[in-house]
């Protein structure tokens, strides 16, 4: 690169102003990847929530929604539990749209050895599962076992640890991927084992049985056929299924969505606001520039230097100070993500999942690349005044 | 034989309705090799000269042949070209850049001029290879301005242009300078053309052209120039 030489000595032996206008470019690649960054993780949660949810209609026991808040219950790992008759799951299935319905049994734990918090357990039925089954069968090449449990990524139990659970000793076989969600925060057991542990937890007094009989689900996941409106689907639910409430999932979510968007929107107005603001500011920096560099530039046009070079100079210059800067602000912006990821999702209590590190990688370089434009097209009017000095004027002035 | 022709040379500055002639018809041949001395009072036009010389100005009218080629008539980019190649400068203040070291300023041309000379040999020559590492601040004002006759002669130009060189040394410093850039029209061939109000400098030149109100008033030859140690300062 002709000149680049040049470029780099004049950047290095001005470290102040050199300094000055990296660190702008700098506070705009923090802006850009540290936003970039917390969007895309929300996006991540939320679209890892819809998987791991994977049902279209989740129907649960009438009066279920007073007892606990489902997004509570989904989204911040807050315990709880309620219960229906299983014969539940035979009337769904006759209803005409459902392609599959899974149950689950919730329990909620007093306190297990493996943690010092409540924990929520559900029981799932290897066989009929579709949400949480897919999962497992990532991190187990079997079925779940008699006192087998999957834990979600944030329970403190290793593969192969033994957890308790109302005094009933269960064998942790697998940890299940993180969703960004309370989901991450559940142990998730067959439903033999939930059986178990629900007489276990009835010997403690935790009392869950029903009038009808002991074969109680709490939830039962439903996906809809192909070609049939989940809504009316949803509706033949509730017309034909006594004692259930069919909750669309997408209902679930809504209010996470709106908040994610709210993020978005904020956050895509702070990075806009940062970037036209670190423009102007550079605008205004390189004008300065223009001043306090004319004479060294009229200096290189008496020597002969071209237009041409002096623009180039002034443009590698900045995009310069635009790579600095932007390397710095995607290291500081990382410096305070990652270690700080489980700050920010307690803050927004909304689910977050960071990128994966090569999305990340490309999300870096691209905002480096979009540091050095910037800074580099901030820089473009002074280029185009500097190349055009009056050589003249040196002469004049300097004598 | 002549490297730089006038021919019926006017530049004329336009201030709204107000005309100043710097310079009219000029007509001026001067030789290659020698040591040039152009005299006159400010304001006489002597600056003009060098100007249009150093391809920084264009005239109104008439011709300027630089080693045989048209320079009135180049664009800009052309001139820049023409001043790479062509023309050195040394300037009464010394127009270092003062980010760079003494060997940075004076290698700067080397990625501007065709066929420059090695920085080494000219801070050399100029006796300042042991300060190539200083900054021009760290340096006197004679040592900042052998730097830029270095920097100008890196160049290999065939012509260069002074204006004023000694106008800010002393008289020592002064003559050494001079010293300095009369050996290159000896040693090394260059024509070296020095604008000043300094009649004393006039004395060792090879040529004196005398200019007044825009005009040559006389272009002499001198047979026997006095050596640098003979001119009373």
């Amino acid at each position: 690169m002709k000149n680049f030489s040049l470029s780099v000595k004049n950047l290095t032996r001005k470290p102040g102003r050199t300094a000055a206008l990296a660190l702008l470019t700098a506070f705009l690649a923090l802006a850009v990847f540290g936003g970039s960054v917390v969007v895309l993780s929300l996006r991540k949660g939320l679209n890892s929530l819809e998987a791991r949810l994977g049902a279209d209609i989740i129907l649960v026991p009438d009066q279920a929604q007073s007892k606990v808040s489902f997004q509570n219950l989904f989204l911040q790992g807050t315990t709880g539990a309620f219960y229906m008759d299983a014969s539940v799951l035979e009337k769904a299935l006759e209803v005409e749209g459902v392609e599959k319905a899974a149950p689950q049994t919730f329990l909620a734990s007093l306190k297990a050895d493996c943690c010092s918090i409540k924990i929520q357990v559900i029981g799932i039925d290897p066989e009929k599962d579709f949400t949480v089954q897919p999962w497992i069968e990532r991190s187990l090449a079997r079925a779940l076992g008699d006192m087998d449990v999957a834990v979600g990524c944030k329970v403190e139990a290793d593969v192969g640890e033994i957890i308790r659970i109302y005094e009933r000793r269960c064998k942790v076989v697998a940890r299940l991927e993180a969703t960004g969600t309370g989901l991450d925060t559940a142990v998730y057991c067959s439903m033999n084992t939930m059986d178990q542990l629900l007489k276990a937890a009835e010997e403690k007094g935790v009392s869950h049985r029903m009038a009808s009989g002991d074969d109680v689900i709490s939830a039962v996941y439903i996906k809809v056929k192909d070609g049939y409106d989940i809504d009316n689907v949803n509706s033949r639910l509730n017309s034909r299924v006594r004692k259930a409430t069919a909750v669309r999932t997408r209902s679930m979510i809504t209010g996470v969505s709106d908040s994610l968007a709210g993020v978005s929107r904020t956050v895509t107005i702070l990075i806009v606001a940062v970037w036209a603001l670190a423009f102007v500011i550079l605008l205004l920096a390189f004008a300065m520039i223009i001043r306090e560099r004319s004479r060294e530039f009229a200096v290189l046009r008496l020597l002969g230097a071209s237009r041409g070079m002096l623009s180039r100079t002034v443009l590698q210059e900045s995009a310069l100070c635009g790579l600095l800067g932007g390397v710095t602000g995607v290291g500081l912006s990382a410096l305070l993500l990652f270690p700080f990821a489980q700050l920010i999702e307690s803050a927004l209590q909304l689910p977050y999942l960071m990128p994966d590190m090569i999305n990340i990688v490309w999300l870096g370089l691209g905002t480096v690349l979009l540091s050095v434009i910037v800074a580099a097209l901030s820089s473009v009017i002074a280029a185009y005044r500097l190349s055009r000095v009056d050589p003249g004027n040196a002469l004049r002035e300097g004598n | 034989m002549s490297v730089v022709e006038f021919k019926d040379v006017s530049r004329i500055y336009k201030n709204g309705e107000h005309e100043q002639k710097a310079l009219d018809h000029v007509n001026l041949a001067l030789e290659e090799g020698k040591f040039i001395v152009i005299l006159g009072p400010s304001g006489a036009g002597k600056s003009t000269l060098l100007n249009l010389l150093g391809g920084l100005d264009s005239p109104t009218k008439g011709t300027i042949i630089v080693n045989g080629k048209d320079i009135s008539t180049l664009t800009a980019n052309e001139l820049a070209d023409y001043r790479a190649a062509t023309v050195g400068f040394v300037f009464q203040s010394y127009n270092l850049i003062p980010t760079l070291t003494v060997i940075e300023n004076v290698a700067l041309v080397k990625e501007i001029a065709p066929t420059p000379l090695s920085s080494h040999d000219m801070l050399d020559a100029v006796g300042l290879l042991d300060h190539k590492h200083n900054f021009p601040s760290e340096l006197s004002g004679g040592e900042q301005q052998r730097v830029s006759i270095a920097r100008a002669l890196a160049k290999n130009p065939k012509i260069l242009l002074c204006d004023e060189p000694t106008g800010a040394l002393d008289s020592e410093t002064g003559v050494m300078v001079l010293k300095l850039l009369l050996s290159m029209a000896r040693d090394m061939g260059k024509t070296i053309i020095i604008v000043t109000h300094n009649q004393n400098i006039a004395r060792m030149a090879d040529v004196v052209v005398r200019v007044k109100n825009g005009k040559i008033q006389s272009c002499e030859s001198q047979a026997a120039p006095l050596a640098v140690e003979e001119v009373d300062w």
